[in-house]
C-alpha cells in the first residue's frame, strides 16, 4: 500500500515537473514571436471582413448595458460589425434594459423562451451571414483594440477561430484579486498552449470563428454545461485550427463570493471531465497531435493528481494535528524553546521535488503576469493568490470528480 | 506536426532535476547517518573513559567522579534514529547497524550505572522502556510522550529505551531477566515492572523511585519559593 502511494506520488510530481518544463521551454520557443505580435498585430490592417457578435444574456441587468457599449465602442469599421442580442428569457430587467439600444441600426434584439445558453446562440447563428462570428458573454467587455487583435489572424487561411486573452474586470474583494492571477496564468496557459496547436477551450467571451464553422460542423450544443469547451474539441477533432491573441483583451466580471466561484469551477470541471469523455478518441492519438498526444491527458491527470496532493497534505496535517492533542492529553501544554538542528529537516526526495515545482510555477507565475500586465510588479493578489488558491481548488475538483463519476447534475449557476 | 524534439527536452530536464533531487537526498540522508555514527562513536568513547574511571575507582574515591563522568549524548542518538526511522529514503541496514550499536550503547551504560550506584552509594533512577515498531502500537507512542516529559522534569532520570522486537541478543536477555512480557509498552523501573500505558501522574504516584523524585522536585521548588521571598 505505501508502495503504492510513494510510486503515485512520484508519478504525480514527475507529471507536474515535465508539464512545467514543457510549457517554459514553449515560452522561450514563442518568446521572440509574442513580442512581434504585440508590435505589429492590429496596425496597418488592408481587409477588414465583415463580424457579427452575438450576445446572448439571462438575467445580466447589471452588466448588459456596458457589454454592448463596449462592442459599439470597438476600433472597427460600423459598416463591418453587426451584433445580435438574444434575450433566453430573462426574469429580471433584462429586457428594459435592452430596449434603449432598439434604435439602433447595428443591433439586432432577439427574444426567446428559456432554453440555456446553447439555444440562444445557435438561434442567432440562423442570422448570421457574416465572415467572422463571435460570442461575447453578457458579463464581459472588450477592449477597443480587441476585434482589430483577432481578426489579422483570419488572414492565415487554415486558422478557424481565435481566442482573446481574457482578464478580470475591476476586481475587489479577495476572491477577485486571486481570480484575477488565476486568469493571468490562464492568459500564459492559452498562448503556450495555442502555439502547439492545443486549445481546448474557445471562451465565451469574444472568442470569433470563421462562420463557415457553423456551417460545416453545425451549431452549439448543450455540452453539459460548457458549449464553449465542446466548441473547441470538436474543432479539434475536425483538424480546424485555433490560435489564440494575447493582446486581444476582455474583461469578464467574476464572482465576488466563494459559493459562486465554487458553483462556476465546479461546471467548469463537470463539463471539461464530460466533454473530454465524450471525445476520448482524441486521447493518445497521434492524428491530433499535441492535443491528443499530450495536453488533454495531462489536463485529465493533473485534476486527479491535485486531488491526491491535496488528500495527501490535509491527512498528513490531520495526522500531526491528531498527535498534537494526543500529546496535549496527555502531558498538557509542553513549551521548549526552538533550537535550530539540520537533523531534524526533511532532507528527502519528495521535498526537493516538491521545491523544484513550486520554484517553475513562481517563474511561470512572474512570466504569465509580465505577459499580461506588460511588467511585472508584486501586488496583494500574488500574495492573496499564493495563500488561498491551493486551498480551494482541491474543492471543487473534488465535487466535479463526484459528480461525474455519480452522474450527478450540475447547475448553471 | 508533433515535435517530438521537444518533449525529450522537457522529459530529459525533468529527468535531471530527478536525478539531482535523490542524489542530493542521499548525500543528505548520508551526512544524517554518519552524524549519528559519529555521536555513538563520542558515546562509546565515552563510556569506555567511564569504564576505565570505574576501574580506577577500585584504587581511589567516589568523589573522583566528574559531573561528566556519563555521557549526555544518549538520548540524542535515540531521539535522531526515532526521526530517522520516519525517513523512508534513509538507507535501512545503516540504519538497523547504528540502532543496534545504539542498544548495546544503552545496556553498557545502564549496567555501567549501576555499578557506580553499588560502589558509590548513589541512587539515581533507571527506567528501561520496551516498545515496538512491529505492529501498530498507539499506546508504545503516548507511553514515549510520557517519558520525554519525565525526563526533562527530572534531569538525573535516565530512560533507557528498546525495541522489543528488535533482533539483538543483549535486549532477548534483558526481556528474559526482567521477564517483559509482550504486552507493550512494558517499564521496568528500578526492578520492578509496569506493563501497557501509565500517565505521568499515575507513574509518580505508582513507582516509589518517581514519589521521590517528584516529593524531591517539590521541596527544591518551595525551598527556590521562600528564598526568593526572602
Amino acid at each position: 500500500m505505501v508502495e503504492i502511494q510513494t510510486f503515485i506520488l512520484y508519478c504525480s510530481l514527475f507529471i507536474t515537473l515535465f508539464f512545467e518544463v514543457f510549457l517554459l521551454i514553449t515560452y522561450f520557443e514563442v518568446k521572440e514571436e509574442l513580442g512581434w505580435e504585440d508590435k505589429y498585430v492590429g496596425k496597418n490592417i488592408k481587409w477588414f471582413p465583415t463580424v457579427t457578435i452575438i450576445v446572448p444574456c439571462f438575467n445580466e441587468e447589471l452588466t448588459v448595458e456596458s457589454t454592448i457599449s463596449s462592442l459599439l465602442n470597438l476600433d472597427y469599421p460600423r459598416e463591418k460589425l453587426s451584433i445580435i442580442v438574444v434575450d433566453d428569457g430573462s426574469t429580471d430587467g433584462t429586457r428594459s434594459r435592452l430596449m434603449q439600444f432598439k434604435d439602433r441600426s447595428q443591433i439586432n434584439l432577439l427574444w426567446k423562451k428559456n432554453g440555456g445558453k446553447h439555444t440562444a446562440l445557435n438561434l442567432a447563428l440562423e442570422l448570421v451571414k457574416s465572415d467572422l462570428v463571435g460570442c461575447l458573454d453578457a458579463d464581459s467587455f472588450v477592449n477597443t483594440n480587441a476585434l482589430k487583435k483577432i481578426v489579422p489572424f483570419f488572414d492565415n487561411a487554415d486558422i478557424m477561430a481565435v481566442t482573446p486573452s481574457i482578464k478580470v474586470y475591476n476586481p475587489t474583494t479577495i476572491l477577485q484579486y486571486v481570480q484575477k492571477i488565476e486568469y493571468s496564468w490562464g492568459i500564459f496557459l492559452r498562448r503556450m498552449l495555442s502555439s502547439l496547436g492545443a486549445l481546448y477551450v474557445t471562451p465565451g467571451p469574444f472568442s470569433i470563428f470563421r462562420t463557415k464553422v457553423f456551417q460545416e460542423l453545425g451549431g452549439y450544443r448543450h455540452a453539459h454545461h460548457t458549449e464553449d469547451l465542446e466548441m473547441a474539441l470538436r474543432l479539434q477533432k475536425n483538424h480546424y485550427k485555433i490560435v489564440n491573441s494575447h493582446g486581444a483583451h476582455v474583461y469578464t466580471t467574476t464572482p465576488l463570493r466563494f459559493p459562486t466561484l465554487f458553483k462556476q469551477r465546479v461546471r467548469w470541471t463537470y463539463g471539461f471531465l464530460n466533454n473530454v469523455i465524450d471525445y476520448k478518441e482524441l486521447f493518445f492519438n497521434r492524428k491530433y497531435g499535441h492535443i491528443g498526444l499530450f495536453i488533454l491527458p495531462i489536463a485529465t491527470s493533473s485534476i486527479f493528481s491535485t486531488l491526491y496532493l491535496a488528500a495527501r497534505v490535509l491527512w498528513n496535517n490531520l495526522s500531526s494535528v491528531s498527535d498534537t492533542l494526543t500529546k496535549f492529553q496527555i502531558i498538557g501544554f509542553s513549551w521548549k524553546s526552538p533550537t535550530f538542528d539540520w537533523f531534524f529537516i526533511n532532507t528527502g526526495v519528495v521535498p526537493f521535488l516538491t521545491l523544484s515545482a513550486i520554484i517553475l510555477t513562481f517563474v511561470i507565475l512572474y512570466l504569465a503576469i509580465k505577459l499580461t500586465d506588460g511588467q511585472f510588479t508584486i501586488t496583494r493578489g500574488v500574495f492573496y493568490y499564493l495563500i488561498i488558491y491551493v486551498f480551494i481548488v482541491p474543492l471543487w475538483l473534488a465535487k466535479a470528480v463526484f459528480s461525474t463519476v455519480f452522474k450527478r447534475q450540475i447547475s448553471w449557476k | 506536426m508533433i515535435n517530438s524534439k521537444k518533449y525529450i527536452a522537457a522529459f530529459t530536464i525533468t529527468a535531471i532535476i530527478f536525478g539531482t533531487a535523490i542524489y542530493v537526498s542521499n548525500i543528505l540522508g548520508q551526512k544524517k547517518l554518519e552524524d549519528v555514527r559519529a555521536i555513538e562513536n563520542r558515546v562509546a568513547l565515552d563510556i569506555l573513559s567511564s569504564e576505565t574511571q570505574f576501574m580506577l575507582l577500585e584504587e581511589t574515591s567516589c568523589k573522583d567522579i566528574g559531573p561528566g563522568f556519563l555521557s549526555k549524548e544518549l538520548g540524542s542518538i535515540g531521539e535522531r534514529l526515532t526521526y530517522a526511522e520516519n525517513q523512508t529514503e534513509l538507507n535501512t541496514g545503516d540504519l538497523e547497524y547504528l540502532k543496534r550499536s545504539y542498544f548495546l550503547l544503552e545496556i553498557k551504560d545502564y549496567l555501567l550505572m549501576k555499578r557506580l550506584t553499588e560502589k558509590c552509594g548513589i541512587k539515581p533512577t533507571f527506567i528501561l522502556y520496551f516498545y515496538s515498531t512491529k505492529d501498530v502500537c498507539e499506546d508504545c507512542e503516548k507511553m514515549g510522550y510520557v517519558l520525554t516529559a519525565l525526563r526533562d522534569r527530572y534531569p538525573d532520570l535516565r530512560v533507557y529505551s528498546f525495541d522489543y522486537h528488535f533482533d539483538v541478543g543483549a535486549i532477548d536477555t534483558l526481556v528474559s531477566i526482567y521477564k517483559v512480557k509482550s504486552d507493550l509498552p512494558a517499564l521496568i523501573i528500578n526492578g520492578l515492572s509496569y506493563h501497557g500505558f501509565h500517565s505521568v501522574e499515575e507513574l509518580e504516584e505508582k513507582v516509589p523511585a518517581l514519589k521521590a523524585l517528584a516529593a524531591k522536585a517539590k521541596a527544591l521548588e518551595k525551598s527556590a519559593t521562600s528564598t526568593s521571598r526572602d
